[in-house]
């Protein structure tokens, strides 16, 4: 418990008065909750004043409600209009970075602040915006919670409410009550909701599952089981591959979950075969590796050329697209009962490149050679395409083209893939004797390499960048750490203006 | 159709003698012009007082049976105009915008109404916009009143001070022949409480008797020489009797419990924090009992000396607690006392900050240097020799995200600026400038479309210095609010007077949507009271301009992004004018998702559109979010060790507008996004035909399982 230290405590005239705000993204719902309480307080005797600020609550901002109330007397209490810095009794935040913004501008203080928060992230356009991940840590804000408030409960409330068809100001609200920081019993709670009207039942069962996520003391974290996808299929394809599975175990223990992860992408992307092609290229590296260096250079190669063995072509793409389980996952998500029907549109835009990239190797090759007829191919198939597959044509086509997985390798885009995987694990490797951490840092640049058409351009041009960039920190002793800083720098915003700025910065040096 | 309904509200305010009303400081407002007997109102929304308007347009029943009129006038300077019916008529009138821009469009009018002089009371209620939460500028509606000289109210935030001041406000501005501002701010517009009702009272004389018995005196009408003689009178006449009535009536509160030796002069919006900070400090009770001595100033402009020469008298510190700059209270009082050669040592923004906001922290701190200075043995021991340490909390300025407000959830004029974005990476970087209104949020990230913003309506002005053209034209944006507010005369017929080579875009999303969805001429709605319906197009065709292109369905990304092409690269080179419609979400979901609830209950059919990804398809670059920034399209991290970034995903919380769809297919980005339209009550044809399907599917698919391993 945190100790008692400042002036207010002792000072019984402020001390009437329950200061309680509520912090919130636009949108959530922060007015029904802040309505709630004040008609709780007025129900049990106590004057109240709400303040907010409309305007910017409706759009996605963040906005903040704000309560006093204190036991009804014949005097008038003169309540403040907005929360003061170490003077919140109780703070509400509807969001994680809500309640990172409460502590941050100090009105969560340990000698006295309730910290009632919603784990659940709303992801700011800041975040969502970089190429790479721009999500803030999370972490940071709890260990910051921890500190500074008096109690916390910290859960999800977002999924509490939704687990009952409610918003997050009902569990919120259940939160709340649980906590006792209110002195009111837990009947003027649920009396308020009824009052309120509208989806009370629901707003009941949400308040419910947020009064017991608070009681139940631990706050959540969170605790995935990792299990091992199971495979079906052949009785013949399960034994060809188990005899290519087999072969992980006897790679260095590190490596084998990575390498795991790796093989089966690959079996799923084109079958068992190319999944004993992708341990090869594997193998060729751990003989070069060691356990001196806990087999990073291993761990990354059987993340990245996992990933690069797996290219985005129209034939995944398809398959995907066509799979039973997609389709039972959607109407999940969709929340569509068995009588309802579901149309499914898919968007696409095939450009010519990926046309040319299906044709034959030889074929292609000679198609990408010449720009008029890459331009024909274009007007041809190059232009937004809604496809229902939901109706049979579309599916059917979808399905022939998710078929052509033993045509695949022998298509351009499979030579183009395998060239640059070659060039690229050359070149990364090129330096391993001298400079391992360079190597595994080269590896690690395929990250770079991802989205589709001018996006995925973008990306094949950043990857170019920081490899010539780490081709001329070579030999330098801090050479790993520009490459992983030219990485992260690659990844911070789309036209590469930081990657820029740091390759300037490494040729101002060399 | 306005964001949020005052109808079951409004029956309070046929609230009477002996009853009391409980709820928002707005509609409080809104009672006590009622009990004061007002002829007519009216005025334009904007945040704070958006309600107000709101308020008093769900509350036209009331209002007719008293014989009230209201107007929903077309901009702020119409609203201040509407005022001269008080010039010559005997009718209290009030009208209510926001401050401080509100009181710029209005300027002229309200000056001439000044100087013209009113004979009913004339209110001015403005929402003081300042502090957090606010939308434009920071500056402060004060200079207006001293240059004008109509007189400042700014009651104490509560309820029974905010309505008193309403008939203050009134008999104040028939005592002195002067109109009123009734300043509220932010908060105080949505706080909530209680005051004790009357009895309403309908107008001695209304604007429809008025009209039968019209006036005229010349001796009123703003011109020379009679504007000379309205000057010599604002100082000789008017001005003395206000502060004589200010005085007698005690429109300021003066809290003197025993004569210390310092005190506190306070604006009255400003009394609640500096009344927490002296609790804070112990030197005051939950109820206002203060051991501090105060003069609370409801009415900031005029100040009166008498009675502030009174306050000073045997106090030897007095510090000013005036919110924003400049410090016109703090000067004027720092000028009375030299004038009266006092010894009082004034404080004011030597120990409180300049600029910004006087949140709960500030003041707490200005009050706490003011005693250290004036009477240091006030002050708790704790606050002079703190012993306890503090904990430190970690920083978390560099970790937590800035949230700006943005545009909603499916909201039509996101891919307007996502073909924008687009149009730009094909042509280069264009001279953008912005408006007013949400289109506003483009400048933020995701977009960081447009570099200006002038004013209401002045998007397309603020580009005429470009009018003449160059190598790429500059664009400008314009929303159906600006558009009809000021924009049409001095944007649109400023292009085509001057022949401009721009390309203006008009943003008509059927409402005036960031001021809280009022209608406007070009709403599509049917509105019983106003008249709507009115194209944009005909207008801009009324005004002169050749070149028009109306898009009625701002989501057809390619549509819109051909359409910018041609404006930008047409010979054309007079003005072009793009108006790009469709129905605000916000509203739109508020009016159709009640009837859809109620067809899918009376088993019709509907089909309920929502996007999707493919978490295998998307790779993860996030492409897609830097042309939407949407609330639903967001990132989910995947539970597989191959893979470092997160990719989209979209939350139920999508409307299926269809912007994610259009944008991948435009700016050719990825094939992940996919639309899932679940049909409720399906035809017995569609879900036959469902099932039919289904069954061809499913044989093709356990046909290609067979063949291959299957990862569950």
């Amino acid at each position: 418990m945190n100790k008692q230290f400042t002036e207010h405590s002792n000072n019984p005239g402020a001390a009437q008065i329950i200061k309680l705000a509520v912090m919130a993204v636009g949108g959530q719902g922060g007015g029904v909750l802040t309505g709630w309480i004040e008609a709780m307080a007025h129900a049990q005797g106590y004057v109240v004043q709400a303040t907010s600020v409309a305007g910017v609550a409706q759009r996605t901002g963040a906005t903040i409600y704000y309560l006093e109330m204190a036991p009804k007397t014949d005097q008038q209490p003169i309540f403040a209009l907005a929360p003061s810095a170490g003077d919140v009794d109780i703070l509400i935040a509807a969001e994680m970075m809500e309640v990172g913004r409460a502590v941050m501008r100090g009105f969560v203080t340990p000698d006295r602040t309730v910290l009632i928060g919603s784990s659940h992230r709303a992801l700011a356009v800041s975040e969502k915006m970089a190429p790479g991940d721009g999500i803030a840590d999370a972490e940071e804000v709890r260990a910051a919670a921890e500190i500074a408030a008096q109690r916390l409960v910290l859960a999800d409330m977002e999924q509490l409410a939704v687990e009952q068809r409610s918003v997050i100001s009902a569990s919120l609200f259940g939160a709340l009550a649980a906590t006792g920081a209110l002195p009111f019993p837990r009947a003027a709670f649920e009396d308020a909701i009824r009052e309120g009207g509208r989806g009370i039942d629901a707003s009941l069962r949400a308040f419910n599952a947020g009064f017991d996520a608070a009681l139940s003391d631990d706050t959540d974290r969170d605790e995935k089981t990792e299990q091992p996808p199971e495979i079906t299929g052949p009785a013949r394809l399960l034994r060809a591959y188990q005899k290519v599975a087999d072969r992980i175990s006897a790679m260095p223990p590190p490596v084998q979950q990575m390498a795991s992860a790796g093989l089966l992408k690959l079996v799923d992307f084109q079958g068992y075969a190319y999944g004993a092609v992708y341990l090869d290229r594997l193998d060729r590296i751990i003989v070069r590796d060691s356990a001196e260096h806990d087999w990073q250079l291993s761990i990354a190669a059987a993340k990245y050329i996992a990933n690069a063995m797996a290219y985005d072509d129209i034939i995944r793409v398809a398959d995907i697209k066509t799979r039973r389980r997609r389709f039972s996952r959607i109407r999940g998500e969709m929340g569509a009962e068995p009588d309802q029907v579901m149309q499914l549109t898919e968007y696409f835009h095939p450009r010519a490149e990926e046309i040319a990239g299906l044709l034959p190797a030889k074929l292609g090759a000679w198609v990408e050679r010449r720009p008029k007829l890459m331009a024909r191919l274009g007007r041809w198939f190059g232009k937004g395409r809604r496809l229902r597959t939901d109706s049979l044509p579309a599916f059917a086509m979808l399905y022939v083209l998710g078929g052509l997985r033993s045509y695949r390798l022998k298509t351009r885009r499979h030579t183009v893939e395998v060239a640059h995987l070659e060039a690229w694990l050359d070149r990364s490797l090129a330096p391993l004797e001298e400079d391992y951490a360079l190597s595994v840092e080269m590896l690690r640049c395929r990250r770079l390499i991802k989205g589709y058409s001018d996006t995925h351009a973008r990306g094949l041009t950043k990857f170019d960048s920081v490899m010539n960039g780490a081709q001329m920190v070579r030999g330098r002793k801090d050479a790993a750490e520009w490459v992983a800083r030219l990485r992260e720098a690659a990844l911070q915003d789309p036209e590469g203006k930081a990657l820029f700025g740091a390759l300037e910065t490494i040729r101002s040096f060399t | 159709m306005a964001e949020r309904s005052f109808k079951n509200e409004v029956e309070h305010l046929r609230k009477g003698d002996g009853d009391v009303f409980t709820g928002e400081g707005i509609l409080a407002l809104t009672k006590a012009l009622l009990e004061n007997g007002v002829g007519y109102v009216g005025g334009y929304q904007g945040a704070p007082i958006s309600h107000l308007m709101d308020v008093l347009s769900d509350a036209q029943d009331v209002l007719e049976e008293l014989g009230v009129r209201f107007e929903a006038n077309a901009s702020e300077a119409a609203a201040a105009a509407m005022l001269a019916a008080s010039v010559h008529y005997p009718i209290r009138g009030a009208v209510t915008f926001k401050g401080p821009v509100g009181v710029n469009v209005a300027a002229d009018a309200l000056a001439n109404l000044s100087s013209s002089g009113v004979t009913g009371g004339a209110l001015v209620i403005v929402g003081e916009d300042y502090g957090e939460g606010s939308s434009i500028m920071q500056e402060r509606s004060h200079a207006f009143a001293m240059k004008s000289q109509f007189w400042m109210l700014d009651p104490r935030p509560n309820l029974p001070s905010i309505t008193k001041a309403v008939k203050d406000g009134f008999e104040l501005s028939e005592a002195s022949n002067t109109p009123v501002m009734l300043m509220v701010r932010i908060r105080s517009c949505h706080v909530t409480g209680s005051f004790d009702t009357r009895d309403n009272v309908p107008p001695p004389l209304t604007v429809r008797d008025a009209l039968s018995t019209p006036r005229s005196d010349f001796a009123r009408v703003v011109l020379p020489p009679m504007s000379y003689l309205h000057e010599q009178d604002k100082v000789q006449n008017r001005w003395p009797a206000a502060e004589k009535f200010i005085v007698e009536n005690k429109l300021n509160d003066v809290f003197d419990p025993e004569r210390a030796p310092l005190g506190i002069v306070v604006q009255g919006g400003m009394y609640n924090g500096i009344m927490r900070a002296l609790q804070r400090l112990g030197l005051a009770d939950i109820y206002g009992n203060s051991d501090v001595p105060l003069y609370v100033l409801n009415v900031t402009y005029p100040l009166v000396k008498d009675e502030f020469d009174r306050f000073c008298q045997g106090k030897e510190h007095v510090l000013v607690v005036e919110e924003g700059q400049p410090d016109f209270i703090e000067q004027q009082l720092g000028s009375f006392l030299y004038k009266s050669r006092s010894s009082v040592e004034l404080h004011g923004k030597d120990m409180l900050p300049m600029a910004g906001e006087y949140t709960g922290q500030v003041m707490l701190d200005g009050v706490t240097a003011f005693l250290k200075t004036a009477a240091p043995e006030m002050l708790p021991g704790t606050v002079r020799a703190p012993n306890a340490e503090a904990p430190q909390i970690p920083d978390l300025s560099k970790t937590v995200p800035i949230r700006p407000p943005g545009f909603c959830t499916g909201c039509p004029e996101r891919p307007i600026f996502a073909a924008m974005k687009l149009t730009e990476q094909e042509l280069g970087k264009h001279q953008i400038s912005g408006d007013i209104g949400c289109h506003l949020f483009a400048a933020l990230p995701p977009f960081e479309i447009g570099g200006a913003t002038m004013g209401y309506g002045l998007g397309p002005a603020s580009n005429a210095a470009f009018d003449g053209g160059g190598e790429r034209r500059a664009i400008s944006i314009l929303g159906d609010g600006g558009f009809w507010h000021n924009g049409l005369s001095s944007s649109i017929g400023n292009m085509v007077f001057n022949k401009s080579d721009t390309v203006a875009v008009i943003v008509d999303n059927y409402y005036s949507a960031a001021t809280g969805g009022q209608d406007v001429l070009s709403s599509r709605a049917k509105n019983e009271t106003k008249s709507t319906n009115n194209p944009i197009s005909a207008a801009l065709k009324g005004v002169g301009v050749e070149w028009v292109r109306q898009i009625d369905r701002t989501y057809d990304v390619g549509k819109m992004r051909e359409v910018l092409h041609e404006a930008l690269t047409t010979d054309y080179d007079g003005p072009k004018v793009i108006v790009a419609s469709s129905e605000c979400m916000l509203n739109k979901q508020r009016r159709e998702k009640p009837l859809r609830s109620r067809a899918i209950s009376e088993g019709r059919r509907v089909d309920i559109p929502r996007f999707g990804v493919d978490p295998d398809v998307c790779t993860g670059d996030h492409a897609c979010i830097r042309l939407s920034g949407c609330p639903s399209l967001s990132l989910k991290k995947l539970d597989d060790p191959l893979r470092d970034d997160p990719v989209a995903h979209i939350d139920q919380t999508c409307v299926g507008c269809g912007n994610c769809g259009e944008v991948a297919e435009s700016a050719i980005l990825c094939p992940s996004f996919y639309q899932a339209d679940v049909v409720h009550n399906p035809t017995r044809f569609e879900s036959w035909r469902s099932q039919q399907r289904g069954k061809v599917m499913g044989w093709l698919q356990s046909r290609r399982d067979a063949k291959r391993l299957m990862m569950q």
